[in-house]
């Protein structure tokens, strides 16, 4: 039910995205509704924004315009596109599923789009199984991407394992910065 | 009594590309009953100076085993240059039962390297040899006579004269990462690149025979599985299939790779044929299967499965017509064990043992299931044994850096090789050099 709810919400979201609109942002109230709380249009995404958001909103009008590309808007929720996990997990989180079907929204609307899925784990371990994992938390992504509408054709995983770090440290912050799959669109 | 034996030096592998030593080698303890042995400074008969230290070299692999005490070169009582030479009485006074003593003469641009080992209790010599060998070949030459001296006194073949291949990473200065996979021999001098790629590359293993060495690039963007001459530097992609393609290991014949493969989307073993590139698919799981590694006599192959919710070590049957048992768990102890790797007798294997968030090498003795932990790093992986059984090196990251550490299956001696810049890991040590 919470999903179905989650979904509408994108829905209306991603309509207006594609325009080139933009909505304040708020802080996320809880894991399940993050993303759309963020992204929907309420009474103050028209403008009549919360103390101190009027500023961003209004610069982004000016500044962007109408046209721009929603993969190249900075204020969408597409210009996240990484995905974070659990130590040895490919579960996606309940926070970062509205993020995919965010994705998956835009894809399925361009189909001429592709993406890469690319997936990466920590240092942790041995360097083939975490290759394995890096392909099954790919895999999970592209799955729930599929559900929702994007084309497989679209979609190309990979796996890096541990090979292709982002952060270099051998802590739980660089790990969890690791334990994660990107979604490469190609031009963006 | 004095009796000398020529030996004759195997083929030296012919490499592509040479380097200088870029690993820094560091010895740290040694076993409880390590043997006193006096490696006495090789006498140099020709022009200009010695052209390398072999006796700093033998002292080096004999420590190194663990299995042995070698002397300080200036605490010794004396310096003979051969057997006859030698006063007994001094050396046991000195508590040194068993002394080298060695010379080396230069022979019109070439090398003779003469030793002799003595038993300083009996007065007896226990082996003498004589080994003639071009400049290059001084180092290997130290390294085989370590082998007679480790064979002789602890009834066990050496594997001092070997090499690990493994691989390295560094920053280039746009920020590129380079990967190159190095050939070196065991104590980490005369590295060797054998490939550089601006993309990974993983899990280098050598064929039985340490001709051929199988391994994995993305030079291609993705996964895929290459088979190369290590003298020549020849090579051939034999697995590129969709999804991953990882983790090779020889067959004990030669003839087949077992390797993991997501082809039909999911990670499982499979059997492939080098020369006729037949596949033969070992699991089926919706689980992750990898790291498939043979039993020495070919007919099971252990591997790793989160079947049962996490990573551990599995046990599989292959009959001799092709037919596939029904996989066994066979690690019950610690929450991840992974990347198995048997001994050459196949008693032993070592794993990467993760238990209380580290990540170390242990050793599970097959036969009674107990499992020892043999190492105190954290994030170690990657264990391979020497051929003799006696060592495993693996890789491991001491201050922020990965660097490659040997470890006495018996405990207690520790050697480091590090790099001066970069990363080192994913060590595979060769077979015994075949003549």
């Amino acid at each position: 039910m919470k999903r179905y709810q989650l979904t509408l919400g994108l829905l209306a979201c991603a309509g207006v995205l594609l325009q080139g609109c933009t909505a304040p942002g708020e802080t996320r109230p809880d894991e399940g509704s993050a993303v759309v709380e963020e992204r929907s249009v309420g009474p103050g995404g028209e403008g009549a924004a919360r103390e101190g958001e009027g500023a961003q909103a209004g610069s982004a009008q000016m500044g962007r315009g109408a046209a721009l590309h929603p993969l190249e808007d900075p204020e969408s929720p597409l210009s996240r596109r990484v995905i974070y996990f659990e130590f040895d997990s490919s579960e996606v989180s309940a926070a970062d599923r509205a993020l995919v079907t965010a994705h998956a929204q835009f894809l399925s609307q361009h189909p001429e789009v592709s993406v890469v899925v690319e997936g990466h784990a920590d240092e942790r371990g041995s360097r083939e199984y975490n290759l394995a994992l890096g392909e099954r938390r790919a895999k999970g992504v592209e799955r729930l991407l599929n559900l929702q509408g994007t084309g497989k054709e679209q979609m190309q995983v990979i796996s890096f394992g541990e090979e292709r770090p982002v952060a270099l440290g051998h802590d739980e912050q660089a790990w969890g910065l690791n334990r994660r799959v990107e979604l490469l669109y190609s031009g963006y | 009594m004095n009796r000398i034996i020529p030996l004759f030096l195997p083929l030296l592998l012919l490499l592509a590309q040479s380097a200088h030593a870029r690993l820094e080698i560091e010895i740290t303890g040694g076993e409880e009953g390590a043997l006193p042995i006096a490696v006495v400074p090789f006498a140099y008969e020709g022009a200009g100076a010695p052209p390398q230290d072999l006796a700093a070299i033998i002292a080096a692999d004999l420590k190194r085993s663990g299995r042995f005490a070698p002397r300080a070169a200036e605490s010794l009582p004396e310096r003979p240059r051969e057997g006859r030479e030698v006063n007994f009485p001094a050396w046991r006074n000195a508590g040194i039962d068993n002394v080298v003593v060695g010379r080396i003469q230069q022979q019109a641009g070439r090398y003779l390297v003469q030793f002799q080992l003595l038993d300083t209790l009996r007065g007896t010599q226990q082996a003498g040899y004589s080994i003639p060998a071009g400049s290059g070949q001084l180092r290997s030459v130290a390294h085989q006579i370590s082998d007679i001296i480790y064979e002789r006194l602890t009834g066990e073949r050496g594997a001092f004269n070997t090499h690990v291949a493994y691989v390295m990473t560094d920053q280039l200065a746009d920020g590129k990462r380079q990967y190159r996979l190095a050939i070196a021999d065991a104590d980490g001098y005369n590295e060797q690149i054998i490939l550089t790629s601006g993309q990974p590359l993983m899990s280098p293993a050598w064929s039985p025979d340490g001709s051929r060495l199988a391994y994995v690039s993305f030079e291609e963007g993705r996964s895929a599985v290459y088979v190369q001459q290590v003298r020549s530097g020849q090579r051939e992609k034999v697995a590129s299939f969709e999804g991953i393609n990882s983790a090779p290991a020889w067959s004990p014949d030669g003839q087949k790779l077992a390797l993991t493969l997501s082809r039909d989307g999911n990670p499982e073993i499979y059997i492939l044929s080098v020369d006729d590139r037949r596949l033969t698919q070992v699991t089926r799981h919706y689980a992750i299967d990898t790291e498939p590694a043979w039993a020495p006599d070919g007919r099971s192959l252990v591997f790793t499965s989160d079947r049962g919710g996490r990573p551990q070590i599995y046990r599989v049957e292959i009959g001799s017509t092709g037919t596939i048992g029904r996989p066994q768990r066979i690690t019950f102890e610690g929450t991840y064990n992974a990347r198995a790797a048997f001994s050459a007798d196949g008693k032993y294997l070592a794993m990467v043992h993760g238990s209380g968030g580290a990540f170390r090498i242990g050793l599970l003795e097959l036969a009674s299931g107990n499992l020892r932990v043999l190492t105190d790093t954290r994030l170690d992986e990657s264990p391979s044994f020497a051929p003799n059984g006696s060592m495993i090196i693996y890789a491991t990251e001491v201050g922020g850096r990965g660097v490659l550490q040997v470890v006495s299956v018996n405990g207690g001696a520790r050697q480091r090789l590090g790099l001066v810049r970069g990363d080192v890991r994913e060590p595979s040590w060769s077979p015994f050099i075949l003549e």
